[in-house]
This record gives C-alpha cells, structure tokens and sequence, in this order.
C-alpha cells in the first residue's frame, strides 16, 4: 500500500503537485480554496524539491507568472475560485493562443459576482466553452473525490505536455473542502533542463543556443491569413482530444431505465440518490463525466436506445445540461436539476426531480 | 595598385572598428522614422553581445509598438499581455536563477494597465532588469494620451491638451519605484545623442550584472521620442523632447546601491 492519509481535497492539491515534480505554483487567495496554497507555504517545496512557490499580487499576475513559468518548459500551476478565474481568463486564453502547457485549478463557489464562498457548479460555460477571448478550448478535468484531486493533478499536466494546451481541474467547495481518505502519488523527481531541453526544446525559452533558431512564445500573428492557418490547426488538436481524451464512469447503467448524468459532487449526490431510487424500485443509473472537455458525448449517445429519460443533475441553473441535450438531439427527453447559488441539493431531491419530470409523480 | 585592391586589402579582419552585432537580427524593423526603440534594441543587442550572454538571455515584450522585438533581438523571448511583463519575467527568473531576465516596455504598458506587475515586481525585488521607454504616449494603438502624457500635451485622446484637472498628472515612475526598497538600481536615460547611447549602455550592463547578485531589481527608464504620435519630424521630436520630456522626466541615475 502506499501513502494513504486523510486530508482535504485542496490540501491534496498541493501534495500531488509536489509529489508530481511541479516546478512552480502561483497564487492568490481566494475562499475556498486558499488551503492550496497554505499547504504549499507550510511544505516548504522549494527546500525540498525545488519548486517555486509565489504569492503574487493579484490573480492576473498569478496567472501571467504561470505562462512566463509554462514558457520556459516548465510544469507550473496556479489555483483560485470562480471571481479569481474570471480574472485569470485573460491569461488563460493567452496561454492557449502561445499552446503552454499549464494547471489551472478552478475550486468552484456560487456565483455570478462575488457571489458566495459556498460551493458551486455554475462556472461550466466558462471552463468547457472558453471563458476567455477567441476559438480555444481547455482540457478539463472534474474530480468527484479527494483521491481524484491527487490523481488528476499529474494527469492534468501529463495532458497538457501531451497537447501543449492548458488544463483546468473543475472542483468545487465540496471537493475541496471535504476529508477523505487518499492514496498519495509516488514522489516524482523534477524534469532537470536536460530533460526539459530534449522534451520541450522546440519551443521553450530556455536560452537560444547556436544550434538552434530562437524560440518566441507569443499568439500573436498580424497576418490573418496565418492566423486561420493557426486557427486550424488548434481545431484539429481539439478534435484529436474528444477522439482520444474522453475520460467518464458509468455506475448501474446496465439495466437503467432512466439516467443521471452529473460531474464532481454532484455526481456524487447521484450516486446516493440512486440507492434510493432503486429501493422504490426506479431503475436508474449515473453516467458521469470526468472530462468535460472533450465530453462524453458518445456515451451519452449509446445510452438513447436503453434509457427513457436523462436528468441532468447540476449545482447550477442548467448549464452542462446543454451538452446532454447536444449528444441526444432530441432522442429521449432531457431535464435539468439544479440547486444554486452555494446550495447543495439532497439525493432525495435528486429522486424527486426525477420523478417529478419522468414518472408522472 | 588600382582603388579596388587597395579597398579589398582594407576590408579584413585585423582592420574592423564596428561591426554590426549578431544580436541583433537583419529584420527590417517597423518603427516609424525617428523612434527611439530602433536604437534602444541596438544598445541592449551589443551589451547582450559584449557580455556573451546571448545564450542566457530570456526577453520578455510587451504590448506596444515594441510587442514584436522578439523579431530583431536573436535571443529567446516570451510576449506578454498587456502590463505584465513583470509577471513573466518574475517566473521565469525564479525557476532559471541563472538566466539573465528583462522586460522590455513602453509607458502605456507599463505605467498604465501594467501598473501593479512592476510595482510588486520591484517591491519583492526580483532579479531581472526592466526596460521602460517613456514617450509620454501611446505608439501602437495611435497617440492616445497615457500616464506619462505631459501636462498640455495633445494626443488623440486629450486634443484640447492634458488637462490634469480630470486627467491626472504625468507619473515619474521611476521616483516611485526608487522609493521601493526591492529596487536597487534605478535610472532615467536617453538615447539621442552617442554620447547618450554610451551612457545607456552603461547603465544596461549593469542592470545585467546585478541580476547575478540577488539584491534586488534594475529598473532604467529611457526618454524617448514618438515622432508619429507627437506629430513632429524626427528632428523636432528630439527638440521637443528636450525642452519638454528632460525638465519633468530629469534624466540621471536616482538610486544605485
């Protein structure tokens, strides 16, 4: 067995970076997921691993740090919550215009405005659908459990080499505040600037050297036409996403007759309201998605012919339920749940909500 | 000997007294007649030269006319959003210590939307050098005033001349930043004259040599000249500049420890 311990999501956050051979984390704070940041000021890092650990003065230039940090072929990382992405979507988009690998980590709290610091899920459209500026789109991860927070911290920035584009971790207050139980990553060293140079040499500001032509990190490009060029070919990087990304679970789907579909805690809700529902004897299942981008879309797809109705089940006013009714085009009948603005619904709701919209309750 | 032989026989190794540095590259540059970027790139690309430290050499743009200086300086650069260059340059100073970092910005990225990141940048005294070109306007976006603007002065976005009654007063940036303790050189100069050019260059391979210490961050602030946006010939633009930058902006070295 390896390192198990009981800790909260954002605490394990900070550990799976460390554990990941992250180079470098830039911050501010924001409720509720300031513990990111906390944990790493108390580990220390920089004497143990060497990585970076910056307080900056704002989100904006938190997020700016990190594109000077993915610049350089380095594994750098920021967090925040809902008002501090809004600030950081300027420099989200700037880091998918220049294709910089980056963690973004979105602790997600009730909204719009400053809102509350209560969990939330209402910041989906802005994840799955660009937040920022311009056709891009972000890699992103929802973690349904404090061991996901571990696991999908290295995933992220695995993604993010892979497709030289940022990643985002879509949690919410619920994730990131909860203790659970979690098995903790081996320890992984950093990359050394050999390593870096043989991997990301091509394109990372590491220091000209004679033997090469030297590398700009920019996404800007005056001529139009080499911009569509350049617009094409990040297309083509999301269409090889939602072919070989697609990440999702499905739970008591084998004989369901209806289908939740829910990401992060909700998911988790889901799962609860399920035993409940089958005790009435309502056959129901869960399809939950891990990454929201590329969706599931083809899973959703392959439930139509089983499945009489889908319940999109959400801690927002409908957001991802768009996307569900995307992939089924109308084949079966799709509602929304959702309680908001820092509300977390109960799974006897959830069962109700279905029966309300399905069985005619 | 014919004038031809005689020129060939010149034109040889042992007799070079200038040459043109690598550093900086054969691209065409897209500044207007007159602007003092042109030969600000060309100080900062023969110190980078005369220090031997292309290799080691990470620029950072801004945005501005001078957004794309990643095409005429052969080093490594990453281009900023607008104002933060000092917050790239902060990371990646951090995570390659042995890299020689600057930002290269004009006042509207700097002293306007950029205001924080260099503020911060210098109050935690990061080890990288910043260049701020200060023409008292917006360049790139067509002569808007900016928080440099001269009080008077006409630009497209004060065409009745500053008022700084509802407009503000222009900013001696650097006499803020010189306040900071994280900062550790500090200087305003020119590039109008060689004598000038000499001073410059002085001043930036210092900047450049105190990056190695850790003791805090190089700020050099250069007066220059827009001759678009100030609508003057490149001639006027140096006389004006004198007469009306030299006296509010003074030229010299406000902090250097």
């Amino acid at each position: 067995m390896g390192d198990i311990r009981l800790m909260k999501g954002n605490e394990v956050i900070a550990e799976a970076a460390i554990r990941c051979g992250c180079d470098g984390y830039f911050g501010y704070p924001i409720t509720p997921q300031s513990e990111v940041m906390e944990t790493l000021m108390i580990r220390r890092p920089e004497l143990e691993t060497g990585m970076v650990v910056v307080q900056a003065e704002s989100e904006v230039a938190a997020i700016n740090m990190v594109y000077g940090g993915a610049s350089c072929g380095k594994k750098v990382m920021t967090s925040s919550s809902s008002p501090g992405i809004s600030l950081k979507a300027e420099g989200i988009t700037y880091l998918a215009g220049a294709e910089l690998p980056a963690l973004i980590v979105n602790v997600v709290r009730g909204g719009p405005g400053l809102g509350t610091i209560q969990p939330a899920q209402s910041d989906y459209f802005q994840a799955v659908k660009g937040g920022g500026h311009g056709d891009y789109k972000l890699i992103v991860l929802a973690p349904a459990s404090v061991q996901e927070m571990n696991d999908f911290v290295e995933l992220s920035f695995d993604l993010a080499f892979k497709y030289l584009n940022p990643a985002l971790i879509l949690t919410d207050g619920v994730i990131g505040q909860m203790m659970e139980k979690v098995e903790l990553s081996e320890f992984k060293p950093r990359w050394t600037e050999e390593e870096i140079i043989a991997k990301s040499g091509t394109w990372a500001t590491t220091g000209k050297t004679a033997d090469r032509e030297r590398n700009i990190s920019t996404s800007l490009d005056l001529d139009s036409a080499k911009q569509e060029i350049f617009n094409h070919k990040l297309q083509a990087k999301y269409r090889a996403m939602q072919e070989n990304e697609v990440r999702f679970e499905k739970i008591n789907c084998d004989d369901a007759d209806y289908l939740f579909v829910a990401y992060g805690s909700s998911a988790r809700i889901c799962q609860k309201a399920i035993e409940i529902a089958r005790k009435k004897g309502i056959k129901v299942g869960l399809l939950r998605p891990i990454t929201l981008f590329p969706y599931p879309i083809k899973q959703i797809q392959e439930m139509l012919g089983q499945v009489k109705g889908i319940l999109s089940v959400e801690m927002s006013a409908g957001q991802m339920v768009e996307d569900v009714r995307l992939a089924v085009n109308g084949k079966v009948p799709v509602e929304h749940y959702g309680r908001y603005g820092g509300i977390i619904p109960t799974p006897d709701e959830v069962v109700e909500a279905l029966e309300q919209n399905f069985l005619g309750e | 000997m014919t004038a031809t032989t005689e020129l060939k026989n010149i034109i040889n190794e042992e007799n070079v007294v200038y040459k043109k540095t690598s550093v900086l590259l054969d691209n065409e540059m897209h500044y207007c007649p007159g602007c003092t970027h042109g030969v600000i790139h060309k100080a900062i690309a023969e110190v980078i030269d005369d220090m031997d430290i292309q290799e080691k050499t990470i620029g950072v743009s801004p945005v501005g006319c001078s957004v794309l200086a990643y095409n005429y300086l052969d080093i490594d650069w990453q281009q900023a959003a607008h104002g933060r260059a000092p917050a790239l340059a902060t990371a990646t100073s951090r995570l390659m210590p042995e890299k020689y970092v600057f930002t290269y910005q004009g006042d509207g990225d700097l002293a306007s939307i950029g205001c924080a990141e260099i503020m911060h940048a210098c109050n935690r005294g990061e080890s990288i050098v910043v260049f701020f070109v200060n023409n008292a306007i917006y360049g790139m976006t067509g002569g808007q005033m900016a928080p440099t603007t001269l009080e008077g002065q006409v630009t497209a976005t004060s065409p009745y001349g500053r008022d700084c009654q509802t407009t503000g007063f222009p900013m001696r940036i650097s006499e803020m930043l010189a306040m900071l303790p994280g900062t550790r050189f500090v200087t305003r100069e020119s590039a109008e004259t060689p004598g000038a050019v000499r001073k410059l260059k002085k001043a930036i391979r210092k900047g450049f040599e105190n990056t190695r210490e850790n003791k805090g961050i190089s700020f050099i602030e250069i007066v220059g000249t827009c001759s678009s946006g100030w609508k003057l010939s490149p001639v006027k633009s140096n006389e004006w500049m004198k007469e009306n930058m030299f006296p509010y902006y003074p030229l010299g070295t406000l902090k250097d420890e």
